[in-house]
């Protein structure tokens, strides 16, 4: 918790958002939010009416009491949006020096030339070599190269960017680390990737979500017939009353400061800074949204699409089990598949040593330097090792199945039928068999295993609670997805998948009125991430996937879209919990300021009859108006971090979710403030400020 | 309160429900156009309606099914206006009524189109029996029927997916009349005249009394009007004082029945949504959450009546002694709560709490049961903000059945929730201060507020009843009631029907565990907490100074 605190304010964003508060003063910026404006409004008055007070010598210290509160509720709201647009700012900043004084070797028939990479346009060529930065957006047309995009995502570990294929697209502001690489211009000179992200992340041309056009219609339209409560208000005193001091007492401060706590100023106050933090919370977790209707939408999908490799599986085989030929000991096996891997340093190769080593005891004593190793080789398919033993060239091999039948019926030797029926049963159960070959002897079969990722299960166990159903994609036959399905836990999965079945699902699911996040990053996905209503694009993926997704996950982690989705929950949640607690507010301060107006009317014996409506007991009228006022002023303060770091959220039912936040913003919506009033009540009288 | 009293309230409950959900499924088939086998000798007569009136039995789109809707009520509206303008040169006139003013017949034809029934004349000493019978009995039977095809229309919106076309209003409008209302009234119409209530086309009688006066004995087709007049949430009485004139309500048995008519179709027709989404328990749950409502209301209400005044007891002023205390409550509380408006009793009269139950049924939009169709229907309006709020809350797009709310139905919801309590507290308030108004109060203080709370509230919430003594035939008051009540009926009617055909025309998402479900106790406590909380807050202030203030001035002795 303290941690928390600590991450959400420090201490100059917190002076920056100050001073922000203050430009924000301006009518402009006001008008944006209607609810506000009327505070502003009303504060406006105030001002004038006590200025005009001062001037005539009937200064009225409740009525400048109440000018200074309605001025700080505007202060508030500026400030909590300021502090929330505080970290966009500071990370566009970054990411714009990055982009500064970049320039580029252009090629220009046949000749480079150095030219800024302001200059740069769609078509162009140019040459970027180790330790130079990337002027401009583009593909790898030659070359590869591994580049350090830290600027963009924060990763320090290089990537590798080849020309041709998934891995072409390169980003201005990144830097080359080795080789040099030959690159075509693919935006324009302010279209930039590195642009559009200063724009997203600064909330530039931040448009307004779904539901937070229909809140802002609730929130207006009940601020408008508060408006005519507190106006028709002063007729129903006229006709209540014809004293004409009770009927002066309520006066237009009084009508401001009424007005003012009833309108829903908690959640006015709050709105944007809610909107603007959700894509921050996002832009932590290293994802960066287009549009806060993504995030928004992220919140409402009910059903993932999820590449089975590298999110639910490691994305690399591994073994798991060694099938040892008839009349060949597991050890004899196991040796010969430890000394075909040793030097195989692809993930699954590391695995058959790492499995020799820990099941069959298998060390490095046979290490002799007279092998020579034989990489896998795209023709052969194998990979092994040769070596002398008494005076004989002995060849060891591992491979696909095929690959090593050719090979070794080229020896003149057998390849047994019990070998070719594990290799389809290992098939069958989804792994990959790997065959293993002493000259032309097969020693057995090397089960190679799809390895789902550790905590997968539980993690579409939750999503399952949250109602969101998993569907795996994958290109496996159908019998290998389905077993991975089952051992991964996921509801549904598409086999034997292409682009096109990928994009034909997410129609059919969407026109049964799902709603579908994809996660994608080859070009292949590109249409079916811009279908999809979230995309979320990987940022090692295209320039087509990245510019069809309306999400970039600038770490690459599949996974990732859980978080999405909860952020997106979490975003319409609290802007919800805080709408009911505003709403609710509202009894307790009509408890507050109502008994304060009506004290003077109908007095029997002395005591007016309304005045029992004033179950707080609070000191007195002008008291109870001013705690009001001020409860509403500071309960946006208090209310801050919450906006900035949205309400809890576990993936629970919707039923028990709701019955949760009612009780905590329904019901203590109801509680707070008669607390809260009391409490400011008492301090006002400490203060000697009634 | 007596054990006979709580055996009554017993009694009137449970036959309540147990007719309301047959005649709910009545309702349902009969909607959804399959009548049932006992009513099949009916579609002979139909069809004949149908084909004389040149009706194509086509699907509508919603904005041509309101087109519809809306100019055969301003044709019927027209036509009662000629009527009531007209009626001295018409037939069936023994005592030579003259036609009324203009702003008076402009009043009661607004009144009866808009199944307000608001009464600024007093039927036997102005009205003739073809005004009575050809003019406003027939719009108490249109103007339900028009409510009902609402219903019809909001339950296609939501079953239905990817189709903007919402039913045919002719044909709802044929239908609900030929198998619903007019069975129904026939049969009630006889158990009421078998009772004594009168049902002739003579003169009045005039009479010569044991002390030797002259006394007129007003008589006419009461009957006929009286049974739709309860069944269709009207209201409007055949006599001025309405079911407290013994002639219009006679016997104990015509109250229990009146009572039980007043609430009938208001219930079953929540059982007959539920039927026609085919999801019975939202229809439950609606329910539960108007029940949750009414009987802590009707429980205040009669707990203040048996009171009564301190040192007095419980009130009899204004209140038929052969009804008593408890069934002139409880037909208090259920008229303002069904929206319908007749009276039994003097709701001036009841103590400020009681008065503060009926004034808050219709302040929140006559949506506790409410009138027949327009209580769901104001109700669904209340649903789509509690679902709006409790979408958000699960942090999930809202939606109603899987239809999403967007801000377009948002918007409509708003002005169909908020214009009316606008309505209401914008005319109070310059009645209270203006002399056209001021001056047509019978009382002064708190107690004259709630008059005037009550009058513009029962105009806007189309119920009709009155807070006596309000001196309502003044071409000013005639003119702004009569426009309350158009407002107020059709400034949710338009919403309604706008909201169903877009939602008619959405996707259906499929319900998952992250679904908030609308058949479920917090969606019924939710739903009865946003009523509250969304229908009274804004007339908080004009409360206290009204009946709230009336009150506490009662307990400390001063009476209005």
């Amino acid at each position: 918790m303290k941690k928390n605190t600590q991450a959400l304010f420090n201490l100059k964003d917190v002076r920056v958002a100050f001073v922000d508060s203050f430009i924000k003063l301006k009518p402009q910026t006001q008008l944006l939010n209607y609810v506000m404006f009327v505070v502003y409004v009303g504060a406006i008055l105030t001002t004038v009416i006590t200025i005009q007070e001062m001037a005539t010598n009937r200064f009225n210290s409740f009525n400048l009491q109440i000018t200074i509160w309605l001025w700080f509720t505007v202060f508030f709201a500026n400030f909590a949006e300021a502090l929330a647009e505080g970290k966009g700012k500071a990370q566009a900043e970054s990411l714009r020096e990055a982009k500064q004084n970049l320039t580029a070797r252009k090629i220009k028939s046949g000749v480079e030339e150095i030219v800024p990479g302001t200059s740069l346009h769609v078509g162009d060529l140019y040459i970027c070599s180790a330790g130079e930065v990337i002027a401009a957006d583009g593909e790898i047309v030659e070359g590869i190269a591994s580049v350090d995009e830290s600027a963009i995502t924060g990763e320090s570990a290089p990537v590798i960017r080849e020309s041709g294929g998934d891995r072409s697209a390169v980003t201005a502001g990144t830097r080359v680390l080795s080789d040099r690489v030959v690159i075509k211009v693919s935006a324009e000179p302010g279209e930039s990737y590195i642009d559009k992200l200063i724009a997203m992340v600064e909330g530039a041309n931040r448009q307004k979500t779904p539901n937070e056009v229909s809140l802002g219609i609730l929130l207006l339209a009940l601020s408008f017939v508060f408006l005519l409560a507190v106006l028709t208000l002063k007729g129903f005193i006229f006709y209540s009353s014809s004293d004409s001091a009770i009927r002066e007492a309520y006066s237009i401060p009084v009508m401001i400061a009424l007005l003012v706590c009833l309108i829903p100023t908690t959640i006015g106050g709050l709105l944007s800074a809610i909107g603007i933090s959700g894509m921050e919370r996002l832009l932590k977790k290293n994802i960066i949204a287009k549009s806060g209707k993504a995030v928004e939408a992220a919140g409402d999908v009910d059903v993932l699409l999820l590449d089975k490799t590298g999110t639910i599986t490691l994305g690399s085989r591994q073994a798991s089990e060694f099938h040892a030929a008839d009349s060949v000991s597991d050890n004899e096996l196991a040796t010969a598949a430890f000394l075909c891997s040793i030097k195989d340093e692809t993930p699954e190769g590391r695995s058959i040593v790492q499995l020799a080593e820990v099941k069959y005891k298998i060390n490095i004593d046979f290490f002799q330097s007279k092998f020579e190793f034989l990489p896998f080789m795209a023709e052969t398919r194998m990979s092994g090792l040769n070596f002398e033993h008494k005076g004989q060239l002995r060849e060891l091999r591992k491979g696909a199945a095929d690959a090593v039948e050719k090979f070794i019926t080229l020896k003149g030797g057998v390849y047994p039928e019990s070998i070719r029926k594990t290799v389809r049963s290992i098939a069958q159960q989804g792994g990959t068999p790997l065959v293993v070959s002493d000259d032309a002897r097969v020693l057995g079969v090397v089960h190679l295993k799809d390895i789902v990722k550790a905590g997968i299960k539980e993690r579409f166990g939750q999503l399952r609670k949250m109602g969101i159903r998993t569907v795996m994609i994958t290109g496996d036959n159908p019998l290998t997805a389905a077993a991975i399905a089952a051992e991964a836990g996921v509801d549904d999965f598409l086999a034997e998948a292409t682009p096109e079945m990928k994009l034909e699902r997410i129609r059919y699911e969407q026109l049964q009125g799902h709603m579908i996040a994809m996660v994608g990053d080859g070009t292949n996905d590109a249409p079916a991430l811009a279908q999809a209503d979230v995309g979320v694009a990987m940022n090692t993926g295209t320039q087509a996937a990245r510019e069809a997704g309306n999400m970039v996950d600038l770490d690459s982690n599949p996974t990732k879209l859980i978080e999405v989705v909860e952020t997106g929950k979490q975003l319409l949640m609290t802007r919800g919990a805080l709408t009911t607690f505003s709403i609710a507010n509202d009894v307790a301060k009509y408890f507050a300021i109502l008994p304060a107006i009506f004290a003077g009317i109908y007095v029997v014996n002395g005591v007016g009859v309304l005045e029992s409506l004033d179950i707080m007991g609070l000191h007195s009228p002008q008291s109870a108006i001013l705690s009001a006022v001020i409860f509403n002023a500071l309960i946006i303060v208090a209310l801050i971090p919450l906006a900035l770091k949205g309400v809890s959220y576990k993936a629970l039912g919707a039923k028990e979710i709701l019955r949760k936040n009612m009780a905590i913003y329904g019901f203590g919506g109801l509680i707070v403030p008669f607390i809260g009033i009391w409490l400011i009540d008492r301090c006002l009288v400490i203060l000697g400020l009634v | 309160m007596p054990r006979n009293d709580v055996l009554t309230l017993l009694v009137y409950f449970i036959t309540l429900i147990s007719l309301s959900i047959p005649l709910g499924y009545l309702i349902s088939q009969v909607l959804q156009g399959k009548p049932p086998a006992y009513l099949k000798w009916l579609i002979p007569v139909e069809n004949l309606v149908l084909k004389f009136s040149g009706t194509i039995d086509q699907e509508q789109k919603a904005r041509s099914y309101l087109k519809d809707l809306l100019l055969f009520n301003l044709m019927g509206f027209l036509f009662l206006f000629v009527i009531l303008v007209t009626q001295g040169a018409l037939p069936l006139n023994p005592q030579n009524y003259p036609g009324l003013t203009w702003h008076l017949a402009f009043n009661t034809a607004m009144s009866f189109v808009t199944n307000t029934n608001w009464q600024a004349y007093s039927g036997e000493a102005s009205l003739s029996n073809f005004s009575q019978m050809v003019g406003l009995t027939t719009q108490n039977f249109l103007s339900a029927a028009t409510g009902l095809a609402v219903i019809a229309v909001l339950a296609r919106g939501l079953s239905r997916k990817m189709d903007g076309r919402v039913g045919n209003f002719a044909t709802d409008l044929v239908r609900s009349i030929i198998y619903i209302f007019l069975p129904l009234s026939f049969v009630f119409s006889l158990l009421f005249v078998s009772q004594g209530v009168v049902q002739s086309l003579a003169d009045f009688k005039i009479v010569t009394t044991l002390e030797g006066a002259e006394q007129i004995i007003p008589t006419g087709a009461a009957a006929s009007q009286i049974a739709i007049k309860q069944l269709g949430t009207n209201g409007g009485g055949f006599f001025g004082v309405n079911s407290a004139h013994p002639f219009e309500n006679p016997t104990p048995f015509t109250n229990f029945l009146q009572l039980l008519l007043i609430l009938l179709l208001p219930v079953s027709q929540v059982f007959a949504f539920g039927k026609m989404l085919n999801r019975p328990r939202q229809g439950y749950a609606i329910l539960f959450s108007m029940f949750l409502l009414f009987i802590p209301l009707l429980g205040l209400a009669l707990y203040s009546e048996h009171t009564g005044i301190p040192e007095m007891g419980a009130l009899l002023e204004g209140k038929e002694l052969r009804f008593g205390v408890t069934e002139s409550t409880l037909w208090g509380v259920a008229t303002s709560a069904a929206s319908n408006g007749s009276v039994n009793s003097m709701h001036s009269s009841f103590t400020p709490m009681a008065g503060l139950v009926f004034i808050f049924q219709m302040i929140t939009g006559e949506v506790i049961f409410g009138g027949v169709g327009s209580g769901l229907y104001g109700m669904a309006l209340y649903i789509v903000i509690t679902l709006f709020l409790a979408g958000l809350m699960v942090g999930r797009s809202p939606e109603w059945l899987g239809k999403k709310i967007e801000a377009y139905e948002i918007k409509l919801a708003l002005y169909a929730l908020l214009i009316p309590g606008a309505l209401i507290l914008v005319g109070v308030c310059l009645a209270a201060v203006m002399p056209w108004g001021l001056s047509s109060l019978s009382h002064g203080g708190p107690h004259g507020l709630s008059e005037l709370l009550y009058n513009f509230a029962s105009t806007v919430g189309n119920n009709g009843s009155a807070f006596g003594g309000f001196a309502a035939n003044t071409p000013i008051i005639n003119s702004i009631f009569g426009l309350c009540m158009l407002i107020g009926r059709f400034i949710v009617i338009i919403p309604v029907i706008l909201i169903a055909g877009s939602l008619g025309n959405k996707k259906t998402t499929p319900a998952s565990a992250g679904t908030f479900p609308t058949d479920g106790v917090i969606f019924i406590v939710l739903l009865s907490g946003v009523v509250v909380i969304f229908g009274a807050l804004t007339f908080f202030p004009v409360l206290a100074l009204g009946p709230i203030a009336e009150h506490l001035l009662m307990l400390a002795g001063q009476t209005f």
